[in-house]
């Protein structure tokens, strides 16, 4: 279901210059496309999804309306600011971005909004792309210089 | 107008957050692209592998301490945010009470055995013990545990009359038998393949045997059975693998013009032991030119010997003595971590899963925004 409304929207709004609705979009109207089907899956959904065990079926990244190619805002539903800063960083430090900002709307909503806009020449999802590239390659480097230094602190301990 | 590259110095001056009297400055950091004009700062992997780096300071299992150096303060709280919540654990989750007929009542009994850490085999916390679900339909919840989901333990006590207790004994352990209950008299009992993984010394036991749960008098009794799930901290407390997880960034203490005789004593007093030590001033010293140790040979002099004991408490700042003469700060990039392990995880363990998890995460959300766009 979300897949085919992410479908639909982008050709339809690539390239026009939208105006962006200025309410939150909590309240937004949910008719305005097919999002409210998205949005009852989601909750329904959402009760059972205590944890990541199993295979994530869900869809937990979500397009919010009134965005361009180049200007966009994201909705990831199950994060905070663990994740939301550390990706705002990296995404920052893409050169093709022009501007990246994360935001947990309502603190007792399990939700975590992420801008980006970015130059022309890529798009704001190929940002947000890198970024989570980025972080993982981030992760590797972290853990590998971690073990490094603990058996080296393990060996001159021991001598 | 071409643009001259920072020199090394001036990329160290980037780093320090400025600690004054009242007051601090350049918190946020700047090393981004576009905030200096004609400098790159872009994300460059093996720029960050150079510039990253991690030094321990101390590694046992219940304690670790280190430091990451080169790396981001969203990063680096990224990490302590997903030690402390998002790493799972074993912990008791029900109690089913028998019979509790001692003084604290039952829901705070069950409350007091949730927050007691267990350690256990490895393997099988980590590999063979997966989450519990419970079962949407309520009445099919005894069809849910498993010996892969579930741990079970026991506990039974009945405190009696010691018989032979002195006639004129006043301490109530001595008195009586069992009139304090322990973390050590819950009893783990095995089901299916459970075993294999939790036997000898990797069998399920409280990391603390002496925790106190309750206290007795004769004819009191506790009587109840638990299950154990795997849970998060983001859940509850009890599941969180530290007690503490915490960094502090790196003090900088910087000696701009010398601090020499009664003064220096002063100024050591004004840290915590150990952080400025007493030098005397060398005829090297005092040979160079406007260094400010000309005709001061074999006076006592203040020196920076370990900022990182430093807890900046800027106590050195109030006094007029020392106006000009000291400049504090903090790095904003080295970040002196400390893990508190509660007993399940090996503390250095607990970081490494948390690199882990950041990544799993990351990894998780990649396949789903390739999704969305599909």
């Amino acid at each position: 279901m979300p897949r085919a409304k992410a479908r639909k929207e982008e050709p339809a709004e690539a390239g026009s210059d939208i105006v962006m609705d200025e309410a939150p979009t909590s309240h937004q109207p949910e008719s305005r496309d097919d999002m409210s089907v998205d949005q009852d899956e989601d909750d329904e959904v959402e009760a059972e999804d205590d944890e990541v065990e199993e295979e994530e079926e869900v869809q937990r990244v979500r397009l919010l309306p009134g965005s361009t190619p180049t200007a966009a805002s994201f909705e990831f539903l199950n994060e905070s600011h663990t994740l939301g800063n550390a990706l705002r960083y990296i995404i920052m430090k893409n050169p093709d971005v022009e501007f990246c900002a994360y935001a947990i709307p309502h603190p007792s909503e399990a939700k975590m909004n992420v801008r980006i806009q970015t130059f022309e020449g890529t798009t704001a999802i190929q940002a947000l792309e890198k970024g989570l590239r980025d972080l993982q390659d981030l992760c590797d480097v972290v853990s590998d210089k971690f073990i490094e230094a603990r058996e080296k602190f393990a060996a001159t301990a021991s001598s | 107008m071409p643009h001259k590259p920072p020199t090394q110095e001036e990329l160290e001056r980037r780093k320090i957050v400025g600690i004054h009297g009242e007051t601090i400055t350049d918190v946020t950091s700047t090393d981004f692209p576009g905030h200096y004009p004609g400098e790159e700062h872009s994300w460059d992997i093996d720029a960050f592998r150079r510039g990253f780096s991690v030094e321990f300071h101390q590694n046992d299992p219940y304690e670790a301490s280190f430091s990451l150096i080169g790396c981001d303060a969203s990063i680096a709280n990224a990490f302590r945010r997903i030690m402390i919540a998002d790493i799972p654990t074993l912990a008791i989750e029900t109690v089913f009470i028998n019979n509790n007929t001692s003084v604290i009542q039952d829901e705070v009994l069950s409350h007091r055995l949730g927050l007691i850490p267990f350690k256990g085999g490895h393997e099988g916390l980590h590999n063979f013990l997966k989450w519990w679900r419970k079962p949407a339909d309520e009445s099919q919840i005894n069809n849910s545990y498993y010996d892969f989901n579930t741990v079970s333990l026991r506990l039974e006590v009945k405190c009696e009359h010691n018989d032979a207790a002195a006639p004129n004994e006043t301490d109530p352990t001595k008195l009586y038998k069992h009139a304090h209950v322990y973390a050590r008299d819950i009893e783990f009992c095995p089901v299916g393949r459970q075993d294999r993984y939790f036997s000898g010394a990797d069998a399920i036991a409280p990391v603390n045997s002496d925790i106190l749960i309750a206290k007795l008098r004769p004819g009191q009794e506790i009587s109840l059975s638990m299950h154990m799930h795997k849970g998060v901290g983001s859940d509850h407390a009890k599941f969180s693998p530290v007690a503490t997880a915490s960094y502090r960034l790196m003090p900088v203490i910087r000696i701009e013009r010398p601090i020499l005789g009664a003064d220096a004593e002063k100024f050591a007093r004004c840290f915590p032991r150990g952080v400025i030590a007493l030098d005397k001033v060398t005829k090297e010293d005092a040979a160079q030119r406007g260094s400010g140790y000309e005709g001061h040979e074999g006076e006592v002099k203040a020196v920076v010997a370990d900022p990182m004991r430093d807890t900046v408490s800027r106590e050195c700042l109030r006094h007029p003595e020392f106006k000009d003469k000291v400049k504090l700060g903090r790095r904003r990039d080295h970040f002196i971590y400390l893990v508190e392990s509660t007993g399940q995880w090996e503390s250095d363990a607990i970081f490494l899963e948390a690199v882990a998890h950041l990544k799993k995460r990351a990894q998780d959300l990649e396949k789903q925004v390739v999704n969305m766009v599909r």
